[in-house]
């Protein structure tokens, strides 16, 4: 579209599963007459002769030979319609027009502003409560959100998350944890086809002001807290970034259970390592909550047994190449790991240093030649090294700084759980948190 | 109940954020033909995106011969490339993008 502003006339053709998103882009963008062309779903894994067979079909959406559609959008002449272009504002009302409960439970549903779990419904008395949870004033601008990186952000007051709070079932005394979440500018709801979620780790003393449980069953429905700050975040990311509808503003292609609730607090009592916020800069006296982007792949282990390191190196190695390892680590693994010396830098060291996987494996990874093929063919380093290798070459996975561990769960046996969990955002293609770690004494 | 109720209706709030002004943009004006003119086909550099292009450029060779391709990528996939920008408008008369998944 800036092509098309700066004067040279565009279609962009896409394969038509995202014939809608495409629409719904341009017309965000205030083009909606934007040229557009669809093949069919999928050119991945397509042959050249497939591609070529695309190319020489039919539109997938209009039913129009496929290149005239391409032809007559570069030299139809421009109607009336094309020439006005799309200016409009889209309001939000503060309240709903008065109904029954019934009803508005009905609407929530209908307009897909639930996650399809029974919500509270947002009264104005239990939004007044919630917001006795913080000192902000209910007007004031906590952040932007988006669905994903070409999306147009919507903005969002404390008031507006307060609502989301309420409809997730939150207490007051969770909202500025809440608040925190939202300022962190990460959805819960990325629209990625790959069915990203986002996990959330709490530490400090909040955790255990507001009862939040770090452990038995501490990623499962075992306590409020835990569960309804994550539903929050959830609810709040589908509902202030402007949907999360699937074909329009998602398109995960499986979905992803931890896209309903995904908060854990940090067992720092029975960890023998540092809090992960005193790892980032923050005292143990800070109380703040962090986000791990992507949550996609789940892999487990135990141990430290005879046979952790080859256990380790599988799991690790089976993990996206694209998506670093967030590793959840119940206190007996985490005690056990110190034992051997390995205290939580040495592991992570370590566990960047043995992950690895033939050149071939690496490169044919789908995220990774979309998104760091390029640079390294652009000599970006070290991809474009990396890229030189040999296919049987064994490549490093992960950096150090890429790995994080957290440690939390009831002691009912030595497990690990290693989730894709991208800190920060970082990463070729990802646009980076600014806050991935948000104080929650700010939003007190 | 803890709720405003006048017979049995209940006022809540809306949950959605606030969606930004769209200003409307024009289109550019179209070609009266394509001959003699340069078409760049931009690669996103999706998986596969790349081969699609060269389909494509083959397509436009052996069908619009007068049309003249150039295929281009931008650095990153996602990204914005105001250098890749820059060259499409300084150089090009058309542009066609593709393409995803």
């Amino acid at each position: 579209m800036s092509l098309e502003s700066s004067g040279v006339p565009t279609v962009a053709v896409h394969t038509n599963v995202f014939a809608r998103i495409a629409r719904a882009v341009a017309l965000a963008n205030g083009m909606p007459r934007t040229r557009q062309a669809f093949v069919p779903q999928p050119v991945v894994g397509r042959s050249p002769a497939e591609l070529r067979a695309y190319i020489e079909g039919n539109d997938a959406v209009s039913g129009r030979p496929f290149m005239q559609e391409v032809i007559e959008a570069l030299s139809r002449p421009l109607d009336e319609e094309d020439l006005k272009g799309a200016t409009f504002e889209r309001a939000t009302p503060r309240l709903l027009e008065p109904d029954s409960e019934e009803n508005l439970q009905e609407l929530f549903i209908r307009n897909r502003w639930t996650d399809f779990l029974p919500i509270v419904l947002p009264t104005e008395e239990r939004v007044e409560r919630m917001l006795k949870g913080t000192s902000h004033p209910p007007d004031k601008i906590v952040g932007r959100l988006r669905p994903t990186a070409f999306r147009e952000y919507w903005e969002f007051t404390v008031e507006k998350v307060a609502v989301n709070a309420v409809m997730a079932g939150a207490r007051p005394e969770y909202f500025p944890v809440i608040l925190a979440l939202a300022a962190t500018g990460q959805t819960a709801r990325s629209s990625s086809t790959t069915s990203f979620a986002t996990i959330s780790v709490v530490n400090g003393p909040i955790r255990n002001e507001i009862g939040m449980d770090s452990g038995v069953g501490v990623m499962g429905p075992y306590n409020h807290a835990n569960a309804t700050i994550g539903r929050a975040y959830s609810l709040l990311s589908q509902n202030l970034q402007g949907g999360s509808v699937p074909g329009d503003t998602y398109l995960g292609t499986l979905g992803n259970w931890y896209g309903y609730t995904a908060a854990l607090p940090e067992a720092e009592e029975r960890s023998p390592w540092p809090p992960f916020h005193v790892d980032h800069g923050f005292k143990p006296t800070d109380s703040t909550v962090s986000v791990f982007f992507g949550s996609w792949y789940t892999h487990a282990g135990q141990g430290p047994r005879e046979t952790w390191q080859s256990l380790l190196i599988r799991t690790l190695a089976a993990t996206d190449h694209y998506l670093p390892p967030l590793i959840v680590m119940d206190p007996i693994s985490a005690r056990g790991f110190d034992s051997l010396g390995l205290n939580k830098g040495k592991l992570i060291a370590w566990c960047a240093e043995h992950a690895r996987l033939p050149a071939r494996d690496y490169w044919d990874n789908q995220w990774v030649q979309t998104l760091v093929h390029p640079l390294a063919v652009a000599g970006v380093e070290p991809h474009a090294t990396r890229l030189k290798a040999k296919p049987d070459e064994l490549l490093q996975l992960f950096w150090p700084e890429d790995i994080h561990i957290v440690v939390a769960g009831g002691e009912t046996q030595g497990l690990w759980k290693i989730f894709g969990g991208r800190y920060g955002g970082r990463g070729p293609g990802a646009p980076a948190v600014v806050n991935p770690t948000m104080s929650v004494d700010a939003w007190r | 109940m803890d709720t405003r109720v006048t017979d049995r209706r209940v006022t809540v709030h809306d949950p959605r954020g606030y969606p930004p002004k769209v200003v409307g943009k024009r289109l550019a004006p179209r070609l009266q033909s394509l001959d003699g003119k340069v078409v760049y086909l931009v690669d996103c550099l999706f998986d596969n995106s790349g081969p699609f292009m060269e389909e494509m450029r083959q397509w436009f060779a052996e069908h619009l011969p007068k049309v003249i391709t150039r295929v281009i990528t931008p650095r990153e996939s996602w990204v914005d490339d105001p250098d890749m920008r820059a060259k499409v408008e300084a150089d090009g008369d058309a542009a066609i993008l593709g393409v995803g998944l």
